[in-house]
C-alpha cells in the first residue's frame, strides 16, 4: 500500500481498528484527543464500540470487563490520565486480562503540561498500581514503527493475556509523517478466549470467573508465580532494540522515541567531525533490552544516555550495563525537546574528558 | 405415597455455604436474584459483576459467568461487558459504601447513559466487610467504629438517598427501594428485581433495586433486633417504593 501522510494520533487510532480492536473506552486529556476523535466516527462507522467515558478511572474499567468478556479493547490517555488508570490496569494484569493502552506522555509531575516528555519511564515500566506485575511496554521513534507496533500490540495482549503498553511522547502523537498503514505485521497463533466471562456459561456447559482476588495467601503466590512465568517469557522474547552505526562507535548514546531520533541527527553532525557515535535505541523499555548491552563493541568507552526526563530509564542503562562502561546523562524536562546540538555538545564533552 | 416437590434450592446459585454472617440478608437477597434469573431463563446467558465490600464473594455463589470488580467500578465494568456482549444479561450486586461513596460517579454516570443493566443494591447504612465503618448511608446518631459517638450532620452530612438521587438522572430507567424483612416484602421484593430484568431484556436501559438490608454483626444487635431496627429507623429514612418508571414513555432507541 501506498504511504499516506497522517498525525500520529490519528494514524494510531486507524491502526487500532486495522489491528482487530473491537471496543475503545477513553477520556480526553491533551495531548492524545485526535485519538478518541477519530475512533469516535470511524469505530460506530465500522459497527464496533465508542464510549466516552465519565473518567480515566471508569475507562479503564470498562476495558477490564470488555477484556474479560473476551473483547479486544483499546484505551488512549496522557501521563496524568495514565496515573488514574494504575488502578484498574494492576486489576487487568491481576486478573490476566489482555488490551491495548496507548500513553502519550507530556511533562510532569502533577498537571505538568502539554509539551512532549519522557517523564512517565517509571510510570509505566514500574507502574503505579499495586503489587507484583509488569506491562509489555513499547516504546517507538516514528508512526511507521507506532502504527506497526499498535497493529501487532492486541496479538501480543491477548498471547500473554496481559495489559501491552505503547508509550510514545506528545511530539508523535502531534506530527504528521508518511506512514504505510497496511504494512504486514507478524501475526501470532493464538487460543480462543475460553476463559472470557462473556455470558455464555450455558453454551460452555461451565461457568467462567474473572477475579484478581486470592484470599489465601498460598493461593496469591501460585498465582504470582503463575504471572512470573509470563513475564520471564515475555524477558526472553520481547527485549527489542536496534543498534545505529555501532562499527567503530567510541560512544554509544542510549535513547529512545524521539529522542532516537534526534540522536540520529546528532551522530551525523558528529561523524562529519570525525567522531563515530551509535545509538542503542530501545523499543521495548519493558523488558528491558539488556542483551543489547552485550553486543556492544569493544570499541565503545562510554555510554551516553539522554532522555526527555532527568534520568529515569538511566537507572535502567546501569543495571543493564553492569559497570563495563563509564556512563553520563543528558536530560531535558518539563516538556522542552533537546536540539541535535545539545547532544553533539554532551558526546563531545565525554570525548575530550578522555583525550 | 405420591410425593410432590414444593421447594427446592435454585439453580442460579452454586451449591456451596455462604460467607454471610447469621442474621443478614444478602443470603435472601441472592437467593432472590438467583431465582429470577432461573425462572427467567436468563442463568446461561447473564454476567454478573461483583463488587468490593461482604458481597466481593458473589461470584463464587451465583451460577452464571462472573466478573469481580475493583472497588466502586461495578457499573464501568458492566458498561464495558454490555457494550461488547449487549445479547448478555449484565448485572452489578453492590453494597452502600462501594455504590454510593467510592463508586458515586460510575453509579451515576452509569445510569445517566442509561446502559442497559441491573444493579442490585444493598444497602445496609454501615461498611460491613471493613470492620463497621460510617458510610455515606449511615443514620444521624447512629454508631459507627469510624463515628463512635454516633454520626453527625455537622462534618459528615445528611444520608444519601441513591434511589432518590438517581431518580432525577434522565438516563434512569426504572429504579425501586425494596425490604426483605418478612415473607410479604420478600414477594414483592422478588417482583421488583423481575421488573428490573424485564426492562433490560425489553432494551429499555438502566434499572436498579434498592435493598434495605441489616448488619447485624457491626450494628452490634442481634439478628432479630436488626430486622426490627431496619424497619423502625432505616425504612422510614430510606422509603419503600417505585422512584421513577420511565418505562411507559421508553425513549430509548435500542
Amino acid at each position: 500500500m501506498a504511504k499516506v501522510l497522517m498525525k500520529g494520533n490519528e494514524a494510531m487510532a486507524l491502526a487500532a481498528i486495522k489491528g482487530g480492536c473491537d471496543a475503545f473506552f477513553g477520556y480526553p486529556i491533551t495531548p492524545q484527543n485526535e485519538i478518541p476523535e477519530y475512533l469516535s466516527y470511524h469505530m460506530v462507522n465500522e459497527g464496533r464500540v465508542f464510549v466516552q467515558a465519565e473518567s480515566e478511572v471508569a475507562a479503564i474499567n470498562m476495558v477490564y470487563g470488555a477484556a474479560g468478556a473476551g473483547a479486544r479493547v483499546l484505551t488512549s490517555s496522557s501521563s496524568p490520565g495514565i496515573a488514574l488508570k494504575q488502578e484498574g490496569i494492576s486489576y487487568l494484569a491481576g486478573s490476566e486480562l489482555p488490551c491495548v493502552i496507548i500513553s502519550v506522555m507530556r511533562g510532569g509531575p502533577g498537571l505538568g503540561g502539554i509539551q512532549p516528555s519522557q517523564g512517565d519511564y517509571n510510570q509505566i515500566t514500574r507502574g503505579g498500581g499495586n503489587g507484583d506485575y509488569h506491562l509489555l511496554a513499547f516504546a517507538p521513534e516514528s508512526l511507521q514503527e507506532t502504527v506497526d507496533i499498535v497493529k501487532q500490540a492486541f496479538d501480543l495482549a491477548d498471547y500473554y493475556r496481559n495489559p501491552v503498553i505503547i508509550a510514545v511522547d506528545g511530539l508523535i502523537g502531534q506530527m504528521m509523517e508518511p506512514v504505510d498503514i497496511d504494512k504486514e505485521v507478524p501475526k501470532m497463533k493464538l487460543d480462543p478466549k475460553n476463559w472470557a466471562a462473556e455470558g455464555k456459561s450455558g453454551e460452555r456447559g461451565s461457568r467462567n470467573t474473572i477475579v484478581s482476588l486470592h484470599l489465601d495467601p498460598y493461593d496469591l503466590e501460585k498465582h504470582n508465580l503463575k504471572l512470573k512465568k509470563k513475564y520471564d517469557e515475555m524477558i526472553q522474547k520481547e527485549q527489542r532494540y536496534e543498534m545505529i552505526n555501532m562499527e567503530n562507535a567510541e560512544v554509544a548514546i542510549v535513547a529512545y522515541g524521539t529522542v532516537a531520533r534526534i540522536a540520529r541527527s546528532a551522530i551525523e553532525t558528529l561523524k562529519e567531525e570525525g567522531i563515530n557515535v551509535g545509538i542503542l535505541r530501545p523499543l521495548s523499555i519493558w523488558p528491558f533490552p539488556r542483551k543489547a548491552f552485550n553486543e556492544l563493541p569493544e570499541s565503545v568507552h562510554s555510554l551516553l544516555t539522554v532522555e526527555m526526563s532527568l534520568g529515569q530509564m538511566n537507572q535502567d542503562v546501569h543495571l543493564a550495563d553492569k559497570c563495563r562502561h563509564n556512563i553520563e546523562f543528558y536530560g531535558r524536562a518539563g516538556g522542552v525537546v533537546p536540539e541535535p546540538q545539545e547532544i553533539v555538545d554532551a558526546v563531545k564533552k565525554i570525548v575530550r574528558g578522555r583525550n | 405415597m405420591k410425593t410432590q416437590t414444593v421447594y427446592k434450592p435454585t439453580e442460579g446459585l452454586v451449591k456451596r455455604d455462604l460467607t454471610y454472617c447469621p442474621g443478614c440478608t444478602h443470603g435472601i437477597i441472592h437467593k432472590l436474584v438467583a431465582e429470577v434469573l432461573e425462572e427467567k431463563g436468563l442463568l446461561d446467558t447473564t454476567v454478573g459483576v461483583a463488587s468490593v465490600g461482604c458481597s466481593v464473594m458473589s461470584y463464587e455463589f451465583f451460577n452464571c459467568d462472573m466478573q469481580q470488580a475493583a472497588h466502586g467500578r461495578a457499573p464501568a465494568v458492566a458498561t464495558g461487558i454490555k457494550r461488547v456482549r449487549p445479547e448478555a444479561t449484565v448485572f452489578t450486586y453492590q453494597g452502600d459504601g462501594d455504590l454510593a461513596s467510592i463508586g458515586m460517579a460510575e453509579i451515576v454516570h452509569a445510569a445517566h447513559r442509561s446502559e442497559n443493566m441491573t444493579v442490585i443494591f444493598v444497602n445496609n447504612a454501615i461498611y460491613g466487610m471493613t470492620g463497621g465503618q460510617m458510610a455515606p448511608t449511615t443514620l444521624i446518631d447512629q454508631k459507627t467504629t469510624t463515628s463512635p459517638m454516633g454520626r453527625k450532620q455537622k462534618d459528615t452530612g445528611l444520608p444519601l438517598r441513591m434511589s432518590e438521587l438517581l431518580a432525577t438522572v434522565p438516563g434512569a430507567t426504572y429504579l425501586e427501594r425494596v425490604s426483605v424483612h418478612d415473607p410479604k416484602h420478600v414477594r414483592k421484593a422478588k417482583k421488583a428485581i423481575e421488573k428490573a430484568f424485564d426492562v433490560q431484556t425489553n432494551k429499555q436501559g438502566f434499572s436498579m433495586v434498592e435493598f434495605v438490608s441489616t448488619c447485624p454483626v457491626n450494628w452490634g444487635i442481634n439478628p432479630t433486633d436488626s430486622i426490627k431496627w431496619a424497619v423502625d429507623h432505616l425504612i422510614p429514612y430510606y422509603p419503600l417504593g417505585v422512584y421513577k418508571d420511565a418505562t411507559k414513555e421508553d425513549t430509548n432507541e435500542s
